[in-house]
């Protein structure tokens, strides 16, 4: 407990005024205690580190944290990181987006940051659901669920997140969710460290807007199931083609290791210096 | 291009506009450009994409979009480079949102609009001046914006410098609008050596990070501002904030921080507001004018002086904040204004709001693509 409160003082901002504005039960606490345990663990300075966020709940975790913080427009998160992480190329730069803010609003900036594999640690918190603005459907709401906007059951497919950002060639994708911790901890950390373009999925329960009114009682219901239907990729392998279309695979599922853009810049600029264009 | 040294001052290219778009951001110490191609700006993203990679840290970015464009400018800016991209009418109006955010947020940056005929797409290729309204107010919510423009290639570079001195003095977005005759013009210009211009650095904190607030009052209204990673940790957002970037909802924190981003402007107007006159000592008939018009107008104003009419222009080389004491000047002896432009009637709106009844305002509008000439003019100059 004694550590705990420690990685409070040290990471969280005193002066801003508590309390924070998430739900009780919302997953997107525990991400941010992820996010806190692997930059620690890392020993990243705090001052390396930029943490751009879209709007939406997810987006509020920029106001509590004491690194360099930017809360951007809605879906554009990723664009000022790109500004950032070229001007700085060797600070840690941190994206983390709602679903709604990185695959539909920001779905265009999403896959060409993927296709550049510019070197930034994305985490995209997939709650299936428009959380601050009152659960309206999301590009990943699962079919048939229902949300504000889709009264009698969402019609449309939901995008594959892990599947979109390997197709456009992230370096790092991973997926894990608010219930396996330490799983998620160690897919941060690794995203944090590798170089290039890393996408974690993190599957997140909105009990607020998504849970209840799809036959989610409680917050509880919601982790139940993700420990239920979250499954490691290696078991998930071996599951019957009945099963594993009920499930989701959990774990990393891309890894390459190719040259992210900002090294590209610095070579290109290094021969023109050097005169062999 | 080829080019000549000219007694110690500078050297001399024939140049578009668009090129000396690109030679005034890099006197003026850009080293970031983020942009996405379009009619009759893409010259300036060239020239960028050609210069900026021989630069010792320059980075050059073709974005998905205009949005992406101006978004990773204001990252780039956030982070300490002095940051520009380029565009015209529809990658404009994509643009209006972050726009917004970067003058809420403070951030320095510059944003060439080559204007196009409109709306929609328009006359991709045809002049046009029908943004000016849009510059001014196209982002939704108050707020105050510096609006610049250029008549000819020489002053393409120079406002271009000017752009990036007002956009790092007041941490404010700055929009150069540029037509597409003066974008597309080849002339003979003189690119100062460099070092012999004015080149202003934002100013950055001086005391410990514990004490820093990013939106603090200051005497100037314009906080210091450090880049991101230089050990000022602190928080940015659109949202309305107080001194310390957080946001609020405090009505007096609310009111501060508009008013603040307000005054900074308001209190600088004799700084930011750049204005010509020709033959306008004893002017009863004046013709406002700007950008490519502005060189139409000059013609017609010395071809009716030779007439023996009392005419004068005033060229308007900042747009907004609307120079309004330099029109006020004039309005105590002339009896007509004249106000040509490539549009509707945007800035004539301006000029009549200034005017308040006093001289009879006389507009000359032109939306067919055309240039406004100096004959038709000279031909209202006539007419009085
Ligand atoms: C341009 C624009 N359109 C719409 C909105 C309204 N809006 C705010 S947050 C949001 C969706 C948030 O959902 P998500 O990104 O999934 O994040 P969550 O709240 O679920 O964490 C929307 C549509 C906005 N702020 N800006
Ligand atoms: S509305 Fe949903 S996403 Fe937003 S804080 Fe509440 S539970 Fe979390």
């Amino acid at each position: 407990m004694a550590e705990v409160t420690q990685l409070i003082h040290h990471y969280l901002r005193h002066d801003k005024k508590f309390p924070h504005v998430f739900c009780p039960g919302c997953g997107h606490g525990i991400v941010l205690g992820s996010l806190i345990r692997s930059v620690h663990a890392l020993s990243i300075a705090k001052d390396d580190v930029a943490l751009v966020a879209g709007i939406g709940c997810s987006g509020r975790m920029a106001v509590y944290v004491d690194f360099n913080t930017v809360h951007a427009v809605h879906g554009r998160a990723l664009t000022i990181a790109t500004g950032i992480k070229m001007a700085r190329p060797g600070m840690h730069v941190i994206v983390v987006m709602g679903d709604g803010d990185a695959l539909s609003i920001g779905g265009n900036h999403f896959i060409h940051a993927a296709r550049r594999n510019i070197g930034l640690t994305v985490l995209v918190l997939n709650n299936f659901i428009y959380g601050m603005t009152g659960g309206q459907c999301s590009s990943t709401t699962p079919t048939e669920s229902w949300t504000t906007t889709s009264p009698y059951g969402a019609l449309e497919k939901p995008f594959d997140i892990v599947n979109m950002a390997t197709a456009a060639g992230a370096n790092f994708v991973a997926r894990g969710t608010v219930f396996h911790v330490k799983t998620l901890d160690r897919l941060v950390q690794q995203a944090l460290t590798r170089r290039g373009f890393n996408v974690v999925e993190i599957l997140t329960p909105c009990h607020t807007q998504f849970g209840r009114k799809n036959a989610f009682k409680t917050p509880v219901d919601m982790y139940m199931w993700l420990k239920k239907n979250a499954v490691p990729l290696e078991s998930y392998e071996k599951l019957s083609p009945e099963t594993a279309a009920k499930r989701i695979p959990i774990g990393i599922f891309a890894e390459r290791d190719e040259l992210p853009l900002e090294d590209r810049h610095a070579e290109m600029r290094r021969k023109l210096a050097g005169g062999k264009a | 291009m080829s080019s000549k040294r000219k007694n110690g001052k500078g050297r001399e290219i024939f140049a578009l506009g668009a090129e000396a778009v690109v030679e005034g951001a890099l006197l003026a110490g850009c080293s970031y450009y983020g942009g996405y191609p379009i009619t009759p700006s893409s010259e300036i993203m060239e020239g960028m994409a050609a210069r900026l990679p021989l630069t010792e840290s320059g980075v050059f970015m073709q974005m998905e979009d205009e949005i992406a464009s101006l978004g990773s400018v204001i990252g780039a800016s956030l982070a300490g480079r002095k940051a520009m991209t380029a565009t015209s009418g529809p990658g404009f109006s994509l643009m209006q949102e972050l726009i917004g955010y970067a003058c809420m947020a403070e951030v320095p940056l510059v944003l060439v609009n080559v204007m196009r005929g409109g709306p929609s797409t328009g006359l991709p290729t045809s002049p046009a001046q029908g943004d000016v309204q849009q510059a001014r107010w196209g982002t939704h919510g108050d707020h105050s914006i510096i609006v610049l423009s250029a008549s000819d290639v020489q002053e393409c570079l120079h406002m271009t410098v000017r752009a990036f001195n007002f956009a790092e003095r007041y941490r404010v977005p700055v929009i150069l609008l540029l037509d597409e005759v003066t974008a597309h013009t080849r002339e003979k210009i003189v690119i100062p050596t460099p070092g012999t211009l004015e080149v202003i650095e934002r100013l950055q904190p001086s005391m410990p990070p514990e004490w820093y607030k990013p939106f603090e009052e200051t005497v100037r209204g314009v906080p210091p501002m450090p880049p991101v990673g230089s050990g000022y940790r602190f928080h940015v957002t659109g949202l309305t904030h107080d001194d310390k970037g957080f946001p609020t909802g405090k009505p007096d924190e609310i009111v501060q921080a508009i008013e603040r981003q307000f005054r900074k402007i308001d209190q600088f107007f004799f700084d930011i507001q750049i204005t010509d006159d020709y033959h306008c000592d004893d002017v009863e008939t004046l013709v406002v004018a700007y950008g490519s018009v502005a060189r139409s107008a000059q013609l017609a104003v010395t071809q009716a002086r030779q007439e023996g009419i009392r005419a004068g222009l005033l060229k308007l080389s900042t747009l907004f904040p609307f120079p309004r004491a330099a029109l006020e000047r004039h309005l105590r002896t002339c009896h007509t204004v004249i106000v040509p432009e490539m549009n509707m009637g945007q800035m004539s709106r301006e000029v009549k709001r200034v005017n308040n009844g006093r001289a009879k305002v006389v507009t000359i509008n032109r939306v067919d693509g055309s240039i406004i000439t100096p004959s038709q003019i000279h031909d209202k100059l006539r007419k009085g």
